[in-house]
């Protein structure tokens, strides 16, 4: 076989599965007429250009940063996101088909869930048994009656649907708590769009400007009050979710502020954004957040994501909740034998878009033939759970198959068998040709007041094996763009209405959440702190390799105070301070590498970097796509810090490399981040943190006085590390001299990197921050002043003395002592002021109550 | 008879809460058995929101938010409900069998039935276990009426058990109180929930207060009452039955209903989440059961 075969080639070879319904081709091999112009335009372009889109592709979702966190892997948060760079295609006749079917099954969702937390007569009717309700985990007491909208009470719909191999579209099941992946969705068509612009445009397809704009009516729609501009923001779970880029994308493309359950609290009968300028009431809560962990006053007692009284906030209608809480109760696959049903009395006739069989084992006779079929069966249980992965029976040993049959005796209600579907294959591009993989559909509904727009398209996800029916993106599933391919070219929408020619200013109104502010400042902090720790370190490296070459004592003693210093700045104690003046070179090595590499001990710079990057993450809705690049590849370089023990070479170009990387960050974030709140926090963490890593440094190296050639070499390396050693040169062409030293990186107000050029900077952003009360002047203001008048009233010869009879110079280090306690009281003075009603809800009666848990 | 039922509940924090919201089910219901004529609470410091609503059981729950810092909670119920003595609930089909209830739940379709088919499942507090089944079993021989041998395991429970205030919390899981043979009304309530619930039968916690009568020529002690817990059975055709297992007894004009649901948890007296405040705090209850004059 060739290494590089060509897409003809591929093609001719492209053996579909026995017995399986092939996408793209026929069963006697011939492909399929809405395939034709694809898979031509495929081969004229050529495997060489098709792996070279393949990477720009690869490459754009990197910068984009798309990802998905895997749950319970150490590397999993970040995962790339994988596309494959054949979409699968559904011609126009055929998507009617199923879009009619996607929205009667929607519609009949949507009466049921309002019968189910309304009159229930479903139940009383019996076309659903009590238990299918009762003790599914979804359906939420507290929700009875009052907390759907009165019209259509779901926003976001989204059904798995897979074709079995007489080429009939089946419905494998039902998301309708959060639905994930329309994000997915639309950042493959732009990357698609983006890599394939010419076949994309003249395959006609179906474009989801007006989905994405139907949803954004919708939630609009949903607010209290006729309010001209209702406030919508996007409740995420945090960075840690394993979809989080998609919140983060979803609420920049709509326009939604982002925040987290902490970032809103209820007041006055009402939610309300914390926000800097105070709280800002919101009107709409898009919910990616699951049902019981939304409110811990009447739901899940133990969440920390939700927030308190919302629920209470519903009832009134204060607030909408979008889908609403609760929703998750159609989450449940035991419903689907009853679909046919509830269909006919809801609907009038029966479902188009068949369901995969299922047999619900709350009924005796479905529960005895699970019981006997266990084997062709896949189990899941009626709800979602992390651990609850669907089972399929015949992978089973023989007492994994007894243990299961026990557990459903033992609850058989809470259990459901279903026929194993062989769904069809789409051809996927594996090292450089075709190959047929099982693919499963999520199709997407926005809902309207009434009815539902069904997203022409959708998120396609191949399995990752050739014969696996797991489709799953934890399990490593691959995703395409779905094109619904036009008979004729359709007209380009963007998401915004054109008719408002108008731009609104919103930057009036820009909200920035109390939690953001302070990820944003402890991102300059972390971000600085690294840096300074990168400089230092470089800094030890050089007199470390001076020393071990010449083994000077002159060197070795400066050595020494420099890796005390080390101690003092990074807080690694005890570290190099201790009773012994010399340490053995190897030891001094390995201390050395611990301090970089080391995750798990605080004050390291590897922990640093973690800590800026989980401050980076929580913020990336706030950060620019360039700026992201530039994080991402710090985070890689971390990555590579982990994996490998570096010697003392390979430890130093990581070094440089990573300093790269943070200046880069440091000069996007000053080039292009708008001055608004958020760039004052941000450079403030950054200003204080570089304020408090020059101090400790200088107190450390400096107080303690040395002999006239130690304090030479000392006095250069702290200027190197204080990046002013250039500066001092070019300007003062004169031996190292102690007050001159200080005076460059103290007084300085041209050295961006002295004490003052700090105090000048923070003062400066205190200044801006809005003010809470009638107060002349905020605490940090006149901190920050007391620090700016101590630095110019310091006489930098006088600090600079060595007093008779005394190791230390006493006056410097009282000054240094008094700037530290500033900048750290400056600190939380602005927690204070700003973060701090981040503060924690706690319980008042913990009962404990394991909610269905099974 | 008619009663006044004062219920006070203070909260000492150690430090000061900034705000707190909260949800109470302190204010009692009407039944077949009960009405209540008058009843209010009393929130100190004044909330700044207070509301009330029926819950999912057609419970009374009180929603309350205090927005303004605090470091004590004082919520006070005060009640007058009149309750049925003379109604006995014993005239009722005492031959059923328990059995016969437990098959009817499962296939009868009556809205009762139907209805009453949630009080078979697992609550949050309430699992059914081996343990359950096995603790069960002794009162329930097949064909035996339903009274009796409900009565039977509440006597049960009554014996075997121990009133130990000091044992447990309302954290303690019911594995720990069946293996240790000791606990309080609340959890006697939960294991006889469990036990019903094994053999297929409808059962439902209720909360509310038990007038506890002096000893003759003695006043009344105010504050030595607490708040109470039993349970209730499903007999078709009849109703809900009420037994309480801390006391061997069917109910008898004397217990004062609050509110019903699956476990204590759907109707905790007083829960709330609360920002600032510390750690930790102080908690005192004091339950005061009047019977009024003129009655």
């Amino acid at each position: 076989m060739a290494s590089n075969p060509e897409i003809t080639d591929s093609y001719s070879q492209y053996v579909a599965l026995e017995g399986t319904y092939d996408e793209m081709c026929t069963a006697k091999g011939e492909l399929r007429e809405h395939w034709t112009y694809l898979i031509e335009a495929l081969r004229s372009l050529g495997p060489a250009e098709i792996q070279a889109r393949r990477r720009e592709a690869t490459h754009l979702l990197r910068d984009d940063g798309v990802t998905y966190n895997i749950y319970g892997d150490p590397h999993g948060l970040n995962r790339p996101w994988a596309l494959d760079l054949v979409p699968q295609l559904i011609s126009s006749e055929e998507w009617a088909q199923i879009e009619a079917g996607l929205l009667e099954r929607a519609e009949l969702l949507s009466l049921l869930l309002t019968d189910i937390y309304g009159p229930r007569n479903v139940i009383k009717k019996g076309l659903v048994p009590p238990e299918l309700v009762y003790a599914h985990r979804g359906f939420l007491r507290a929700c009875d009656q009052d907390c759907l909208p009165k019209d259509n009470p779901l926003v976001l719909y989204a059904a798995d649907v897979v074709r079995r191999a007489d080429g009939a579209m089946w419905v494998l099941g039902d998301r309708t708590q959060a639905p994930s992946g329309a994000g997915y969705a639309l950042e493959n068509r732009t990357v698609m769009s983006r890599v394939m612009p010419s076949v994309f445009r003249e395959s006609h397809v179906h474009r989801l400007a007006f989905f994405f704009r139907t949803l954004r009516t919708r939630l609009a729609e949903l607010a209290p009050e006729e309010a001209d501009d209702p406030r919508i923001v996007l409740l995420t779970p945090g960075p840690h979710n394993e979809t989080y880029f998609e919140h983060v994308y979803l609420a920049n493309y709509l326009g939604y502020t982002l925040v987290q359950g902490s970032d809103l609290t209820v007041r006055d009968g009402r939610v309300w954004l914390k926000s800097l300028g105070g709280l800002e009431p919101v009107d709409v809560i898009w919910r990616r957040v699951d049902g019981h962990f939304c409110d811990p006053l009447e739901l899940r007692a133990d969440s920390r994501l939700g927030v308190a009284g919302l629920l209470e906030m519903v009832r009134r209608g204060t607030v909408a909740v979008a889908n609403p809480i609760g929703a998750s109760a159609l989450e449940n696959p035991g419903l689907i034998p009853f679909l046919p049903r509830l269909a006919k009395h809801f609907l009038g006739h029966e479902l188009r878009l068949p369901s995969a069989a299922t047999w619900w084992c709350g009924q005796a006779r479905e529960r005895d033939h699970v019981l006997a079929n266990l084997h062709k069966l896949v189990i899941r249980p009626i709800h979602r759970t992390l651990d609850s992965r669907l089972v399929f029976g015949a992978m089973l040993s023989q007492a994994e198959r007894n243990a299961l049959r026990s557990r459903i005796r033992a609850h058989p209600h809470l259990y459901i068998g279903q026929e194993q579907l062989s769904f069809s294959t789409a051809p996927v591009l594996i090292n450089g040709s075709l190959a047929p993989r099982r693919a499963i559909l999520r199709a997407y509904l926005a809902g309207t007041k009434d009815s539902f727009v069904v997203m022409p398209g959708g998120l396609t996800r191949v399995a990752a094996k050739p014969e696996s029916l797991m489709v799953s993106n934890q399990l490593g599933a691959v995703s395409k763009d779905t094109w619904v391919l036009a008979s004729e070219p359709e007209k380009r929408e963007s998401l915004w209405p054109t008719s408002s020619m108008t731009p609104v200013d919103l930057s009036g109104r820009e909200s920035l959440p109390s939690r953001t502010a302070d990820d944003l400042f402890w991102m300059g902090r972390y971000a600085e702190r690294a840096e300074q720790a990168i400089r230092l370190l470089r800094s030890v490296f050089a007199r470390f390799n001076d020393t071990a070459q010449s083994g000077d004592p002159i060197a070795n003693q400066c050595l020494t105070v420099l890796l005390r210093a080390l101690t003092h700045v990074t807080v690694t104690y005890p570290g190099f301070v201790g009773e012994r003046d010399e340490w053995e070179l190897q030891q001094t090595q390995a201390q050395l590498q611990d301090l970089v590499l080391n995750l798990e001990r605080p004050g390291t710079l590897a922990s640093t970097l973690a800590a800026f990057m989980e401050a980076a993450y929580a913020v990336r809705d706030r950060v620019s796509a360039d700026t992201w690049r530039v994080v991402n590849a710090i985070d890689e370089e971390l990555g590579r810090l982990d994996v490998a023990r570096l010697d003392l070479v390979g430890l130093q170009q990581a070094l440089d490399r990573l300093i790269t990387g943070l200046m880069a960050l440091t000069g996007l974030t000053t080039e292009s981040m708008a001055r608004a709140l958020g760039w004052h926090f941000l450079d403030c963490g950054r200003r204080i943190e570089r304020g408090l890593q020059l101090g400790a440094l200088a107190r450390a190296a400096l107080v303690p006085v040395q002999a006239k050639a130690v304090e030479g070499l000392v006095l250069e390396s702290v200027l190197d590390a204080a990046e002013s050693l250039v500066a001092y040169r070019r300007r003062y062409r004169s031996p190292m001299d102690m007050s001159t030293v200080l005076d460059l990186i103290m007084q300085d107000e041209t050295n961006p990197r002295s004490l003052v050029y700090q105090i000048t900077a923070i003062n400066g952003h205190i200044s801006t921050l809005p003010q809470r009360g009638r107060r002349a002047r905020s605490r940090g203001h006149k901190l920050s002043l007391e620090a700016s008048t101590l630095l110019a009233l310091a006489d930098t010869h006088e600090l600079a003395a060595v007093p008779p009879e005394s190791g230390v110079r006493g006056p410097l280090d009282q000054l240094l002592a008094r700037l530290d306690h500033l900048l750290k009281e400056i600190s939380t003075a602005l927690t204070e002021s700003y973060f701090s009603h981040v503060e924690g809800p706690y319980q008042l009666v913990d009962t404990q109550a394991e909610d269905g848990e099974t | 008879m008619n009663y006044q039922v004062i219920h006070t509940t203070q909260y000492r924090y150690h430090g000061r809460v900034s705000l707190c919201h909260n949800e109470a089910h302190l204010l009692p219901r009407n039944s077949m058995d009960q009405s209540c004529l008058s009843s209010r609470v009393m929130v100190d410091p004044i909330p700044a929101d207070y509301s009330e609503r029926e819950d999912f059981f057609g419970n009374r729950v009180s929603y309350f938010s205090i927005q303004q810092p605090h470091d004590r909670l004082t919520v006070t119920a005060t009640s007058d409900v009149n309750v049925n003595d003379e109604m006995g609930q014993l005239a009722c089909d005492k031959d059923i069998a328990w059995d016969t209830v437990r098959d009817q739940l499962q296939t009868g379709r009556t809205l009762e039935l139907l209805e009453a088919r949630q009080f078979l499942l697992d609550s949050p507090l309430v699992h059914v276990t081996p343990e359950l089944v096995a603790y069960a079993e002794p009162s329930f021989v097949p064909g035996r009426a339903i009274l009796d041998a409900v009565l039977d395991l509440v006597s049960r429970v009554h014996v075997e058990f121990s009133y130990d205030p000091g044992f447990t919390t309302v954290s303690t899981p019911l594995a720990e109180v069946v293996h240790n043979r000791r606990g309080v009304c609340q959890d006697f309530a939960h294991l006889a929930i469990g036990c019903l619930r094994a053999v297929g039968l409808a059962a439902r916690y209720v909360s509310g207060y038990l007038e506890t009568l002096p000893p003759p020529g003695q006043p009344r002690l105010m504050g030595a009452d607490a708040s109470h817990a039993w349970f209730s059975v499903l007999v078709p055709g009849v109703g809900w039955l009420d037994f309480d297992p801390t006391n061997n007894q069917m109910p008898m004009g004397q217990h004062i209903t609050t509110a019903w649901g699956r476990d204590f948890s759907d109707v905790t007296p007083l829960k709330g989440v609360i920002f600032g405040g510390g750690t930790q705090h102080e908690l005192k209850v004091a339950v005061d059961v009047l019977r009024l004059d003129g009655t």
